[in-house]
């Protein structure tokens, strides 16, 4: 496939064969050299993905970011724009984790005065969060509660007792999507829920505790609320078993769907519904409850960060703020400019996250002037960063940028090359305190399986897609 | 004989057998392998899953997403399967597909379960139900 360079780390993925438009990579020379030997190595690559998901119908938009690698069907740090008449809406846009994304929080106190207390805040936390295979949590949601929470989002477990209302300022969405049919949402999805809001899952997610060791752009910072030496805490998780079961349950729904309509798919990973089709609705409805259902276990999560953090330091559990919670596995309408138009689209972005510009209504009042912050996820025992989002980003990704480093290894090679046991070690010199359920799992997440996380994140600041404003550093892990 | 191959961000599962159904079966242990050690799954209880499907791809995914489904509601893992797979014809070319399996494993207890990873669901990536020279092939992608 031709790549063609429009500028410094901007490219487009030149139209070809059935493609309907030319998507834009955001990129290095070097991620773009690693995606052309991926291609000709690999039948599943990130280009091919990106050459199928922009032959859908409908387009607007599509681009993809830094920390793009393949998912299945679309790429994964990719994001569509779609006419809300002729496009669809894709399975592999959005995924099975639904929702997924970082809720995080400000802790009152500095990390020379956190690390003095290392230990036992580990070990607390890592008592209070449920995470792992099998294991739930302690808010039981029955069905017509389910209906509840599908409808209010991190509203409804404010509600339940679990933070404040004024928490919800500080959500994307405010914590809540509104329209939402419950029965888009089948009883199989909602009973896989039940005691699994609150708990942090596996995998890729985890519970940050970090030091803010960098700041990059002193004004917005100020505006976040953000000191050097200060500390953060980074929640990652998502919709839990929610969303795998929506996504479980519409995949047959929208493989009929392409063959009702006629769509035209080059593979059958990106399966999909007209957006204007009572299954393209239907299946936006269950995506909304899902963001919904993350909405509401980061905030629990957050919360129980909050009770432990108490518990160890003594100070009071609402001296902690609510910093921002984004998503990054998502399908939202929103308006942008195409053709020096403004239009309402259906974004779906896949491992992206939103990063709108200054001024944007969408933004909590106190960062507007600066553009929403957005929070990159590094992997386990490397820097993260918190970026803000740009008038560029408004222009050129319809609002979107990365979510994370990206991997660079499958999880077997991963497996093969890195023992958990060493990997811990290593971490805990450089005075990082890992608590993990399974330490066979770790070295699937080990930082030498993931591109670096500095070069994605400059890519990024260089092309004002995305500015820098902190870098943090991990004091602890809790792993799922 | 079941084996798992390599996906960038997510695990392929496969699974090959001397019939459709030993394939299915063997498809459903490579999908339980990537979540644990299949041998720490004692075959003490049994449970029967039904379900209907238009092509054997559907149902390989349905199958394997109930098992899922079946973890996470019920906390029951399991390491032995028994499918039995029929097809029935009707008028306009359509087909109809109906597996029953009866599984055979336990209630999760985390003391002798070391769970390595979960397993999300299973997807349409890579998916394919084919039988080449004599041999079923049942496979896909899950997400993890």
């Amino acid at each position: 496939m031709k790549i063609k360079k429009i500028k410094k780390d901007i490219y487009s993925l030149e139209k070809e064969e059935r493609m309907n438009i030319s998507p834009k990579i955001f990129a290095n020379q070097e991620i773009i050299n690693t995606l052309k030997r991926d291609e000709l190595k690999n039948q599943n690559n990130s280009l091919n993905q990106l050459k199928n998901l922009s032959s859908l119908p409908g387009l607007k938009g599509v681009v993809a970011l830094a920390d793009i690698h393949p998912g299945y069907g679309a790429p994964i740090g990719s994001a569509t724009a779609s006419d809300l008449r002729e496009g669809v809406i894709t399975f592999a846009s959005t995924g099975f984790d639904i929702n997924c994304g970082i809720h995080s929080l400000v802790l009152p106190i500095t990390a020379k005065e956190l690390n003095k207390k290392k230990k036992e805040f580990a070990e607390s936390l890592f008592k209070d969060i449920p995470a792992g295979v099998g294991v739930g949590g302690k808010l039981r949601i029955d069905s017509t509660q389910m209906d509840e929470l599908l409808k209010g989002g991190a509203e409804y477990v404010v509600k339940r007792g679990y933070g404040k209302k004024k928490d919800l300022n500080f959500l994307e969405e405010k914590g809540r999507i509104k329209k939402i049919d419950v029965t888009s949402v089948s009883l199989k999805a909602k009973e896989r829920a039940r005691d699994q809001i609150g708990t942090l899952g596996s995998g890729n997610h985890y519970c940050e505790i970090q030091e803010i060791e960098k700041i990059y752009d002193l004004k917005s910072a100020k505006k976040f609320g953000l000191i050097q030496g200060g500390t953060f805490v980074s929640i990652h998780c998502g919709s839990r078993a929610i969303g795998h079961q929506i996504g479980s349950d519409y995949l047959p729904i929208l493989d009929s769907a392409v063959k009702k309509y006629g769509i035209n798919i080059n593979n059958r990973d990106l399966v999909c519904a007209p957006f204007n089709s009572e299954e393209g609705q239907k299946y936006f409805s269950a995506i909304k409850a899902g963001t919904n259902a993350a909405f509401a276990n980061r905030q629990v999560i957050g919360v129980l960060v909050k009770r432990s953090f108490e518990k160890v330091f003594g100070l009071s559990e609402s001296e902690v703020k609510t910093f921002y919670d984004v998503g990054h596995n998502t399908a939202k309408i929103e308006t942008h400019k195409f053709e020096g138009k403004k239009r309402k689209v259906l974004v779906q972005r896949k491992g992206s996250t939103r990063g709108f510009g200054p001024n944007n209504l969408a933004i909590p009042k106190n960062y507007r002037v600066v553009g929403q912050p957005v929070i990159v996820g590094g992997s386990m025992g490397t820097n993260s960063f918190i970026l803000r989002g740009t008038k560029e980003a408004m222009n050129e990704t319809f609002g979107s940028t990365i979510h994370g480093a990206g991997r660079s290894m499958s999880r077997s090679e991963a497996i093969s090359k890195i023992n958990g046991e060493d990997l811990l070690k290593k971490l805990f010199e450089k005075g990082i305190v890992i608590k993990a359920h399974s330490t066979k799992g770790l070295a699937e997440e080990a930082p030498l399986a993931y591109k670096n996380i500095i070069d994605v994140v400059n890519t990024m600041d260089l092309t004002n897609i995305s500015k820098k404003v902190a870098k943090l550093k991990p004091i602890i892990c809790i792993k799922g | 004989m079941f084996e798992t191959f390599e996906h960038k961000a997510d695990i392929g599962v496969r699974g090959k057998g001397n019939t459709l159904e030993s394939a299915f079966e063997e498809c459903a242990k490579a999908m339980i392998s990537v979540m644990l050690d299949i041998d720490s799954i004692e075959p003490r209880k049994s449970h029967v899953i039904k379900l209907k499907s238009s092509d054997e791809s559907n149902l390989l995914i349905s199958f394997l997403n109930e098992l899922l489904f079946l973890k996470d509601t019920k906390k029951m893992i399991y390491s032995k399967f028994r499918v039995k797979i029929e097809e029935s014809a009707f008028e306009n070319n359509l087909k109809e597909f109906t597996l029953k399996a009866t599984c055979f494993g336990e209630k999760i207890d985390l003391k002798k379960h070391d769970f390595l990873v979960d397993v999300k669901a299973a997807t349409y990536s890579q998916l394919r139900v084919v039988q080449e020279d004599k041999i079923f092939v049942a496979q896909c992608i899950v997400d993890v």
